[in-house]
C-alpha cells in the first residue's frame, strides 16, 4: 500500500496534436509542415483573416471520438465549440476555438501501473481545440530583439485530455503519460516524435493545500522533473510556515525549475461563449461505428502476447508498450513462418527482439521507428531480422555472429546504409547476410577448419596445455579463446571445447 | 441613371458595358454623397471591356455593382469603414464576390458604411458620413448607407450591403430603395467581416423588387466554407407575380407603438390596405416579447463583436503604430484604430461576457432570443407575412443623434427582432413624409423569401413610390 506521505495530488491536462490528420481542424491546410518554411501552410482561415470562417474537419471529430472510446469515455450526444477569448500574438483571431460545456468525451479512465499496483486514473474530459501559431525568438526569449510568428501550426487539431487529480507521485504522472501516448499511437491519430506533438499542463497540490498549475511542459521526463521540483517547493513553503497559493507557474525546462506566472487574482477571464460560426454537432450516432474500428489496445495486446506466445509479463509489457515494437515482433513471427514454412519459437524471438535488440537500441538512444527509417526500409529490417533468426535457428551462425550483424546494422548510418542498398531482388536476405559474414570473415566455421585451428592452438600454447594437464581447468578457456580468435568468432565455442577435450585426451 | 437591370442589359447590348460603366463613374465622380470609400475604376473598365469582348452571358453580364466595404474583395482595399484596417487588401474573394464575378457583374467600388457596421447612420465611418440623396443634410441610414445612397442617387443600379440588425433595411427605407435581409443561412457569410455572426446576412439593394430578386438569385446558395450555410436551390426571380389574393398578412401592433412617426404609421397602414384591396387578408397578431428585442439584440451583437474584433491587433495587417512590447503595441493600435462607437460596443460586449455578468446579460439575452423566435413561429401559424414600418421615422439630420447612442440604438427597434429570429425581411418604399422616403417592412417565414418578394413586387406594380427620384443631386 502506497502511503503518499506528502498527500500529493496531481491532475494532468495533456494537449495532443492530432498530427496524423491530413488537414487542419478548421481549414484545408495540410498538416505536414514540419520540414517546410514558416508560414507556408496557411490560408485566410488559419491566419484568422477578416471574413474567414471555420469549418469543422470531420476526421478530427472522429479521431477525438476514437480516443474518447479508447479511454472508456462517454461520448456526449451533442458537442459544441466555444470561443476562449484572450490576446496573444500567436493567436490570430484573438480567441481560440475550443470547447467548454459539452466536450466531445467525458468520464473515462486509464489504468496505469501505480506505486502499489494497478491504479485507475479517471479522465475528466477530452475536448477538441485549435493549436495557436508558434513564436520564434533569436536566441532566448529574454534577449531576443524581436519575435517572429510562424502560423504553420495555427489550426492544427488539438485534443486536450484532462485527468482527475488521481496521480500521487511524479513517477505515476510519467507512467500516465507513457500509457496515454502508447494508447494514442495504437489509435493511429498521433505521431509523438514530431515537434510539439504533446504538451502538458500539470496541476499539483500537497497535503490538501491550494494547487499550482504548471505550464509549458513538453515531455514526459519534463513532467516528472517539474513535479519533483514543485513538490519540494511546496513542501518548503509549508515548512517555513507559509501557505501555498493558487497560481499558474511556468516550467523552465533548461533549469528544471518552475517560476510564478500569475496568481489566482490575475487569472484570465476567458469569456467563453458558443462559437456562432459552428453549429452544435450531433455525434452520438457516430460512436458505435467508430467503436467497430478501434484496434486492439495495449492492455489487451499484452494479455494476448502472454497467452498466445508464452512470453513473460515483462517482455509482453515491454513489447506492447510501444506499438512499433509490438508490430515488429508479430511481423517477424509471421514473415518467418512464410519464409521457412515453420513457426519461429516466439520465446526465442522475444529473447532476441525484446531482450537483446530493444536494449541495443535504447543503449544507442535510437528508436525502432528511427532505425528502420520510417517506411521505406521497414521491411528490409524485418527481412534481416528473420534471416538472422533463421540462420541462428538452423545453427548456421553463432550468437556472436548475430550480435555483430545487428550491431553493424544499427551503427551504420540510418540503420545500415551499407547493407541496405546492395540488396538485390535475386539475393535473399539470408544469402546476403551470409555473404557479408563471409566477406568479413565471420562465417560460422565447422569441421576441418576448426580441427586445424584446435591443432594449431595446442601446438602454439604449450604452457596452457601443460597447465591444463596439471589440473588447471581454467587453462582450457585460453585455448578455446585462441581457437575462436583463429576462426574470427565463427566457430561454436561449445563445440571447440569438445574438440579440444578430445585432442587433449 | 436609375435604369434597372433589364434596361441596362439592352443598352449594354446596343453599345457596351464599358460605356455604361463609364457613365456611372462620371456620375460618381461629381457626387456629393460620399457613398464610396474605394473606387475600382481601372479594374472595372478593364473587366467591362473583357465582358464586351465575349458574348454577354451571365445574368448580370456587364452590369455595374457596388459592394459594402466589409465584404472581402481580392486585391481591393476592404476597410470596414475603419482606420484599423488601413492598407488591408484581402488575398481572397468573399463567396458573394465569386458569385457576382461568375455572373459577369462589374464591381465598381466599395461603399461607405458605419465602422464595422456599427451604426444606423453611416456617420461612424472613419471616411466621413455618407449623405442622403433626398436631402444632403440628412443621413442615408446605416450601416450600409453608402450602398443605399449610391443606388438611390443613381450612382449604381444594384449594390450589396449587410444586415446585422437592420443595416440593409434601414438605409433602404431612408433612401427610398428596396433592400432585402435574407433568411439566416441563405447567403454565405464567407468573406463578410463579422460584426455579429449569429445575426447577419449579406443582402441586395436595388431601385425595384425585380432587380433585388435578380441580385439575390446570384448571391444565394450553399457554400461549404460557411457552416451556417443552407443547401437550397431556388430561383426567386421566377417566383415574382403580381398577385396577392389569399395572402394572409399579419399586423403586429407592437411595431406601431410609441415613437413611431405619424406619417410613417399612416404610410405603412395605407400600404397594407393597398395589398388588402388587391386581395390579401389582414389579421392582427400578437408578438408580446417585441419590447425585449432591442436589449437582447444589443447584448448579443456586442458580445459577439467584442470577440470578433479581437483579431485586429496590428500584428499581421492593417494599422501599425510605433513598435513596443506586445501589450503596449496592440493596445496602441486598437486605441488609434477604432472609433468611439466601436470601442463602446467592444467594452459593453466584453462586460456582458465577463465572469459574474455572463449569465445575467448574455445568457438572458439568448433566452429572450428564443422567446422572440417563438413569437414569430406562433404568428406564422396564422399568417403568411407580417407587415410593419421598417424604421419608426424618416431619415434624421446629420449629427442629430450621433452624440446620443441610446437614441440611435432605439431607431433599430423594428428591424432587430427579425435578425434575432433569423427570418427574411424586405423594405420597400411606401410613401413620403416632407419629401423623405418611408419604408414598409414585409417579413416572411424562414426560407420563404418568395412570399415577401411576391408581396413586395405586387405592391410595387400597383404603386409608384419606387419610381420617384431625388432631385437636386
Amino acid at each position: 500500500m502506497y502511503e503518499n506521505p506528502d498527500g500529493v495530488m496531481i491532475g494532468l491536462e495533456v494537449h495532443v496534436q492530432l498530427n496524423k490528420l491530413k488537414t487542419k481542424i478548421f481549414c484545408g491546410c495540410a498538416t505536414d509542415y514540419h520540414k517546410d518554411p514558416p508560414n507556408s501552410h496557411v490560408c485566410p482561415v488559419c491566419l484568422g483573416l477578416p471574413g474567414s470562417l471555420p469549418v469543422i474537419n470531420k476526421k478530427a471529430v472522429e479521431a477525438a471520438i476514437k480516443v474518447g472510446l479508447a479511454l472508456n469515455c462517454r461520448i456526449e450526444e451533442y458537442t459544441q465549440f466555444y470561443r476562449k477569448n484572450y490576446y496573444y500574438p500567436d493567436l490570430p483571431k484573438g480567441f481560440q476555438i475550443s470547447q467548454y460545456d459539452f466536450p466531445i468525451a467525458s468520464k473515462g479512465q486509464i489504468i496505469i501501473e501505480g506505486e502499489d499496483g494497478e491504479l485507475i486514473v479517471r479522465i475528466t474530459r477530452a475536448h477538441l481545440e485549435e493549436d495557436p501559431g508558434r513564436l520564434v525568438h533569436e536566441g532566448t526569449i529574454d534577449r531576443s530583439k524581436y519575435t517572429l510568428i510562424d502560423y504553420n501550426r495555427s489550426g492544427m487539431a488539438l485534443l486536450e485530455i484532462v485527468s482527475d487529480p488521481d496521480l500521487r507521485s511524479p513517477k505515476e504522472a510519467r507512467r500516465y503519460l507513457d500509457k496515454l501516448r502508447n494508447i494514442l499511437e495504437y489509435l493511429d491519430v498521433f505521431d509523438g516524435d514530431l515537434e510539439g506533438a504533446l504538451r502538458v499542463d500539470a496541476n499539483i497540490s500537497i497535503m490538501g493545500g491550494q494547487r499550482a498549475e504548471i505550464k509549458n511542459i513538453s515531455s514526459h521526463k519534463g513532467a516528472e522533473r517539474a513535479l519533483l521540483f514543485e513538490i519540494v517547493r511546496q513542501k518548503n513553503v509549508v515548512r517555513r510556515g507559509g501557505v501555498v497559493v493558487q497560481e499558474t507557474r511556468h516550467f523552465d525546462e533548461a533549469r528544471e525549475i518552475t517560476l510564478s506566472m500569475r496568481t489566482k487574482e490575475e487569472a484570465h477571464d476567458y469569456r467563453y461563449f458558443p462559437e456562432p460560426d459552428l453549429m452544435p454537432l450531433k455525434v452520438s450516432g457516430w460512436a458505435p461505428e467508430i467503436k467497430e474500428t478501434l484496434p486492439e489496445l495495449p492492455d489487451a495486446r499484452r494479455m494476448r502476447f502472454i497467452k498466445q506466445y508464452g512470453i513473460t509479463d515483462d517482455q509482453a509489457k515491454s513489447l506492447t508498450g510501444e506499438l512499433v515494437w509490438a508490430d515488429y515482433y508479430e511481423q517477424v513471427l509471421k514473415i518467418y513462418e512464410n519464409e521457412y514454412g515453420e513457426k519461429l519459437d516466439p520465446k526465442f524471438a522475444a529473447a532476441w527482439i525484446n531482450d537483446y535488440l530493444k536494449g541495443e537500441m535504447n543503449y544507442r538512444g535510437s528508436t525502432l521507428t528511427y532505425a528502420v527509417g520510417k517506411v521505406s526500409h521497414h521491411l528490409i529490417w524485418h527481412e534481416y531480422t528473420v534471416a538472422i533468426l533463421g540462420l541462428l535457428k538452423h545453427e548456421k551462425i553463432t550468437d556472436d555472429n548475430a550480435v555483430i550483424i545487428f550491431r553493424n546494422l544499427l551503427d551504420s548510418p540510418r540503420g545500415g546504409s551499407d547493407w541496405r542498398p546492395v540488396k538485390k531482388a535475386a539475393d535473399s536476405a539470408e544469402n546476403y547476410v551470409m555473404r557479408i559474414l563471409e566477406e568479413k570473415g565471420l562465417l560460422k566455421v565447422e569441421g576441418d577448419i576448426v580441427e586445424t585451428a584446435a591443432f594449431e592452438a595446442i601446438n602454439e600454447n604449450p604452457q596452457a596445455v601443460a597447465d591444463y594437464k596439471a589440473g588447471k581447468e581454467k587453462a582450457l578457456n585460453s585455448l578455446v579463446g585462441a581457437v575462436m580468435k583463429k576462426t574470427k568468432g565463427g566457430a561454436d565455442a561449445r563445440k571447440v571445447r569438445e574438440i579440444l577435450l578430445v585432442k587433449l585426451g | 441613371m436609375w435604369a434597372g437591370i433589364n434596361e441596362l442589359m439592352e443598352r449594354i447590348h446596343a453599345s457596351s458595358s464599358e460605356e455604361v460603366v463609364s457613365e456611372y463613374f462620371e456620375r460618381i465622380e461629381s457626387s456629393k454623397l460620399n457613398a464610396f470609400i474605394t473606387l475600382s475604376k481601372e479594374s472595372a473598365l478593364l473587366r467591362a471591356r473583357e465582358i464586351d469582348s465575349k458574348a454577354h452571358d451571365g445574368s448580370l453580364a456587364g452590369i455595374p455593382v457596388a459592394i459594402k466595404d466589409n465584404i472581402s474583395t481580392k486585391g481591393t482595399l476592404t476597410t470596414c469603414g475603419s482606420r484599423i484596417l488601413t492598407g488591408y487588401v484581402p488575398p481572397y474573394d468573399a463567396h458573394v464576390i465569386e458569385k457576382l464575378k461568375g455572373a459577369g457583374a462589374v464591381i465598381i467600388g466599395k461603399t461607405n458604411m458605419d465602422e464595422f457596421a456599427m451604426g444606423t447612420s453611416t456617420e461612424t465611418s472613419f471616411f466621413g458620413a455618407a449623405r442622403n440623396p433626398w436631402d444632403l443634410e440628412r443621413v442615408p441610414g446605416g450601416s450600409s448607407g453608402g450602398s443605399a445612397a449610391a443606388v438611390a442617387g443613381g450612382e449604381v443600379p444594384i449594390a450589396l450591403g449587410s444586415d446585422t440588425g437592420g443595416s440593409v433595411r434601414c438605409p433602404a427605407s431612408f433612401c427610398g430603395v428596396v433592400g432585402l435581409k435574407p433568411t439566416y443561412g441563405v447567403v454565405s457569410r464567407y468573406g463578410l467581416v463579422s460584426y455579429a455572426n449569429s445575426l447577419e446576412q449579406i443582402g441586395p439593394f436595388a431601385t425595384n423588387v425585380r432587380d433585388v430578386a435578380a441580385l439575390f438569385d446570384v448571391i444565394a446558395g450553399y457554400d461549404a466554407r460557411d457552416s451556417t450555410s443552407v443547401q437550397r436551390e431556388m430561383n426567386y426571380s421566377s417566383e415574382l407575380r403580381n398577385e396577392v389574393s389569399g395572402l394572409r398578412i399579419g399586423i403586429p401592433e407592437e411595431y406601431f407603438g410609441e415613437g413611431t412617426d405619424e406619417n410613417v404609421e399612416k404610410a405603412v397602414r395605407n400600404g397594407i390596405h393597398t395589398l388588402e384591396d388587391l386581395g390579401a387578408d389582414l389579421a392582427e397578431v400578437k408578438m408580446p416579447h417585441t419590447k425585449y428585442a432591442l436589449s437582447a439584440y444589443y447584448i448579443i451583437a456586442m458580445s459577439e463583436a467584442s470577440s470578433n474584433l479581437a483579431r485586429f491587433d496590428g500584428m499581421r495587417y492593417g494599422l501599425r503604430t510605433d513598435d513596443s512590447d506586445w501589450h503596449t503595441t496592440f493596445s496602441q493600435v486598437r486605441a488609434a484604430g477604432f472609433g468611439d462607437e466601436v470601442k463602446r460596443r467592444i467594452l459593453l460586449g466584453t462586460y456582458a461576457l465577463s465572469a459574474g455578468y455572463h449569465d445575467k446579460y448574455y445568457l438572458k439575452a439568448l433566452r429572450v432570443r428564443t422567446l422572440i423566435k417563438q413569437d414569430f413561429e406562433r404568428a406564422f401559424r396564422d399568417v403568411d407575412v407580417l407587415i410593419t414600418p421598417t424604421m419608426p421615422y424618416p431619415a434624421f439630420r446629420l449629427g442629430e443623434k450621433i452624440d446620443d447612442p441610446l437614441s440611435l440604438y432605439l431607431a433599430d427597434v423594428d428591424t432587430v427582432p427579425i435578425n434575432l429570429a433569423g427570418v427574411p425581411s424586405i423594405s420597400v418604399p411606401c410613401g413620403f413624409s416632407q419629401g423623405l422616403p418611408i419604408g414598409m417592412q414585409i417579413i416572411g417565414r424562414h426560407f420563404d423569401e418568395a412570399a415577401i418578394l411576391r408581396a413586395a413586387y405586387t405592391f410595387e406594380e400597383n404603386t409608384d413610390f419606387h419610381t420617384r427620384r431625388p432631385g437636386g443631386i
